[in-house]
């Protein structure tokens, strides 16, 4: 057998992309068959047609770039940019909303940059922030959850033309959410707990995530289980989650203390999912985050205060995928300016003083 | 740099297990002071070390038939030979004297025949030959005449380092610098505190690990007659809490020696803790300034097999001719730890293991997370190898480099707290003055970032190469700038030549008309 020559290491950790890959679809798993679970058919159509395209335009770019098709498709990157696309569209969205949501994620979002690695901004919030603004209705109708094989629930072919055939929904199976009732609620001078009540808000519900919304951002609780399962696994670091999760709730806590009848608490801001699958999955994306874990923690209270302004004073009921691009693009700038300090150097990088009396 | 690290909870590491040990030592200066020794990135490889740690050390080697003593096996100059091939030496006697101020000589490992004096391949990734002295045994393994048993103690610290010095000392933790040099800065800078690193943190390597099992008061002693060099009062000796009988053996005898001049502490097992300012760090809460030496802060570090190699020499009169090396790895039959002659031919020393050549994919001479790629394995053994490796295509990891996904592993496992993935983005795109503003000087090639790359990024790889490369070029523009300099010399010269003649010819021509200036005068 030949002896290769190569510089040390010669030992090498388990962890490849794939396997982290892998291991973040299985931590969005739960929460991702929660939300088929509410919403029925429909939901898991939408969902399968976003992954595939997203692959298929993958496997399109690759080819047309001339690089290993298999191998790269294999790390399982595109599986999950696709899926985490789906999980932020409405779940009785047309099918096209999917394929076009999975085109500006994996061709404009990632491919045009260069592939894995190369991309600026997260593919996923940046296709779900073009699709609101491009296709505002579409994007927009929100299935209330139905228990499933109830007779509320829309059956199979029933199903198969609201994803495929352009039905629209009945009426009286679609409202607004939460944060969006609150919002709308207020602007017509009403107060917020009479809109909390008006609207059947419950804490658990909203923690467990019964309620109208995105295919998957219901669920607060499957996600934060999802991403402290992420943390042990050393998938992700504290930095992000902390520190976006606790500049909301510091800021709902200020508001709400300033002003109870208009500002929600920090439960209600905690317990959406968009928020938890956003601060764990979304902000915590490698490429597009900084990569020192003071400049993580500034990306993350960045996240958080756009999240809650966006939330409260912007003119969209929800504000992660803002909140997170804006963020992204000042990746560079956060990389540039914060690094850790190189030992024996103090962080302008001069060598450290002497100690006294040495020479 | 974390205020609270999330992991611990899920490693059961939040609360310190360490310090629920009976023996644990928490005098540690950085406690005392109120602040917590820092560590900084690391990883935790595959310790790999359970082949070997637990078999004592083989002292049976049976001599090779012959011996290729390398005439450059340390840092500095390489030693120049003072016998001829044909002569007739002994054991321990000097075969090669050091030049210059940072150099060591080489001692005959056993008696025999000066064989030739010739190039031979030496223990580096190309085997390129370089001079090589050949001793051949007689098998009679005759000592020379070795003085009566020394009181060291009563020599003068710089007669400490003299001795040091002529025994061929060198750092036996890898780095092969010549020990009296780094004996003599500490007398010089007054150092506080020797630094003994028993740490061994490359995974396979239990050489240290044995040592201090089974030859604690001899290292103990060589500390002792190391502080009496020094003229320091204070040693302490870093051991990894995964070599716990080690650490109880070395207490045992520090306890028993030292009159508490020698203290023995507990470090975290992690890679590179045997790093030499992470160990400082650790121990003294000091930190080593980018521009200075580790004496600079007052401390001074040793190897625990330089302290015993240093109490050999100065007790004894032996100088160094054979070390404790750890033959390990997938493709070794019965991996153990050898104390073998130096200038052994690695592929004996291999052979006498069992190892399956067919299933070796490939070579190491030192830990697999820091240790150089030998091409083959015949090459001799030098002062500086901790360990000689034979690994399965299994072990090796392959190297098949995907993107960086920008996963920041490899800021947080750099010891040094560089950004590995940026230098990279900057050399990749041939950018080589960029990284240097990311701290490539600063790197130490720990290897921890190549290490946990999901991506396969082979970065120290790229780091050496950038550095030799900006090596090279400063080679270059020095020169370009010297051939400037001489032929702006030349063009000056040759100037000052033409002006200066042309002031001889003009003084000529002046001095032509004067005599008709006179003789009209006239």
């Amino acid at each position: 057998m030949s002896t290769s020559m190569l510089s040390a290491p010669f030992t090498r950790s388990e962890l490849q992309i794939q396997s982290i890959m892998l291991t973040v679809v299985l931590a969005l798993a739960p929460g991702t068959a929660w939300g088929v679970f509410i919403f029925g058919w429909p939901a898991l159509f939408i969902f399968i047609v976003t992954v595939a395209s997203a692959v298929a335009f993958e496997a399109a770019c690759l080819m047309l770039a001339g690089k290993r098709v298999d191998a790269t498709l294999l790390d399982g990157s595109a599986l999950l940019s696709g899926w985490l696309i789906a999980l932020t569209l409405p779940p009785w969205a047309p099918w096209w909303i999917g394929v076009v949501g999975a085109f500006i994620g994996i061709v404009v979002g990632k491919q045009v940059f260069g592939g894995l690695g190369q991309n600026l901004f997260n593919p996923a919030m940046l296709a779900r922030v073009a699709l609101l603004v491009s296709f505002p209705v579409e994007m927009t109708v929100w299935a209330n959850p139905t228990p499933p094989f109830s007779s509320a629930a829309p059956g199979l072919m029933e199903s198969i033309a609201i994803t495929f055939g352009g039905l629209t929904p009945a009426d009286g199976s679609t409202g607004a959410t939460m944060l969006g009732w609150v919002k709308t609620e207020f602007s017509q001078g009403r107060l917020l707990d009479q809109s909390l009540a008006t609207g059947d808000y419950g804490f658990y519900k909203s923690l467990l995530g019964w309620t109208g919304g995105s295919l998957g951002e219901t669920s607060a609780l499957f996600y934060l289980v999802g991403g402290v399962w992420l943390l042990k696994k050393q998938i992700i670091t504290w930095q992000i989650p902390f520190s976006m999760l606790a500049t909301v709730a510091l800021l709902a806590s200020l508001f709400t203390l300033l002003d109870g009848e208009r500002y929600p608490g920090p439960l209600f801001h905690l317990t959406s999912g968009a928020l938890m699958l956003g601060a764990f999955f979304i902000a915590t994306d490698y490429v597009t985050s900084p990569n020192s874990p003071v400049g993580q923690m500034i990306f993350g209270a960045g996240c958080g205060l756009l999240v809650y302004v966006i939330r409260t004073w912007g003119s969209y009921p929800e504000g992660v995928a803002f909140a997170v691009l804006l963020m992204n693009s000042l990746t560079p700038v956060i990389d540039h300016y914060v690094r850790p300090r190189i030992y024996g150097r103090n962080r302008k990088g001069k060598p450290l003083e002497l100690p006294e009396g040495r020479e | 740099m974390a205020l609270f690290d999330i992991h611990a909870l899920w490693d059961g590491k939040l609360f310190d297990v360490q310090s629920l040990l009976p023996d644990k030592p928490f005098e540690f200066k950085g406690l005392l002071k109120g602040n917590q020794p820092k560590i900084r990135g690391g990883v935790h490889p595959e310790p790999r070390k359970e082949a070997t740690a637990d078999r004592p050390i083989d002292t049976g080697f049976p001599l090779p038939p012959m011996l290729y003593l390398a005439l450059w096996q340390h840092v500095g100059k390489p030693a120049d030979p003072v016998v001829k091939v044909g002569d007739r030496v002994l054991k321990g006697q000097l075969l090669a004297v050091s030049q210059g101020l940072v150099s060591a000589p080489i001692h005959a490992p056993t008696s025999g025949i000066v064989a030739d004096i010739m190039d031979y391949p030496s223990a580096h990734p190309s085997a390129l030959p370089t001079p090589t002295l050949l001793l051949e045994p007689d098998g009679e393994d005759r000592w020379m005449e070795l003085p009566e048993k020394i009181d060291p103690f009563s020599l003068s610290p710089e007669e400490i380092s003299l001795r040091v010095g002529a025994a061929g000392v060198v750092g036996l933790g890898g780095a092969a610098f010549p020990s009296a040099v780094k004996l003599n800065l500490g007398r010089r800078t007054k150092i506080q505190t020797l630094l003994i690193n028993g740490g061994e943190c490359e995974p396979y390597l239990t050489c240290d690990d044995r040592l201090m099992r089974e030859r604690a008061r001899v290292i103990v002693d060589g500390i002792l007659i190391m502080l009496h060099g020094l003229g320091a009062q204070k040693a302490i000796v870093g051991i990894e809490d995964n070599k716990l009988e080690a650490y109880t053996t070395m207490r045992m005898a520090a306890d028993e020696l030292s009159e508490g001049k020698v203290e023995i502490a507990l470090v975290p097992s992690f890679y590179p803790m045997g790093w030499d300012k992470q160990l400082i760090g650790y121990l003294t809460g000091k930190e080593v300034p980018a521009d200075g030496r580790a004496t600079d802060v007052g401390v001074l570090m040793h190897n625990v097999g330089t302290a015993y190699a240093v109490q050999q020499a100065i007790r004894h009169g032996k100088p160094l001719i054979s070390r404790i090396v750890t033959v390990s790895g997938g493709a070794v039959g019965s991996a153990r730890n050898i104390e073998a002659p130096i200038g052994t031919s690695l592929a004996s020393l291999l052979a006498h293991c069992d190892y399956r050549p067919e299933d070796t994919a490939r070579y190491v001479m030192g830990g697999p997370m820091m240790g150089e790629s030998l091409p083959h394995p015949n090459v001799p053994l030098v002062k500086g190898a901790c360990g000689i490796l034979a690994l399965t295509q299994e072990e090796v990891s392959a190297t098949n480099a995907k993107s960086c996904i920008r996963c920041s592993r490899c800021v947080t496992a750099c010891p040094v707290g560089l950004q590995p993935l940026e230098m990279v983005a900057r050399i990749r795109a041939g950018q080589l003055e960029q990284s240097l503003k990311f701290g490539l000087k600063d790197c130490i090639s720990c290897g921890s970032c190549s290490y946990v790359c999901p991506s396969e990024i082979p970065l120290v790889h790229y780091f050496k190469y950038a550095n030799g490369e900006l090596l090279t070029r400063d080679q270059a523009n020095h020169k370009a700038e010297q051939t400037k300099k001489l032929a702006e010399e030349k063009l000056a010269r040759l100037e000052r030549q033409k002006q200066e003649a042309a002031a001889a010819a003009a003084a000529r021509k002046a001095a032509a008309k004067k005599p008709k200036i006179t003789e009209q005068a006239a």
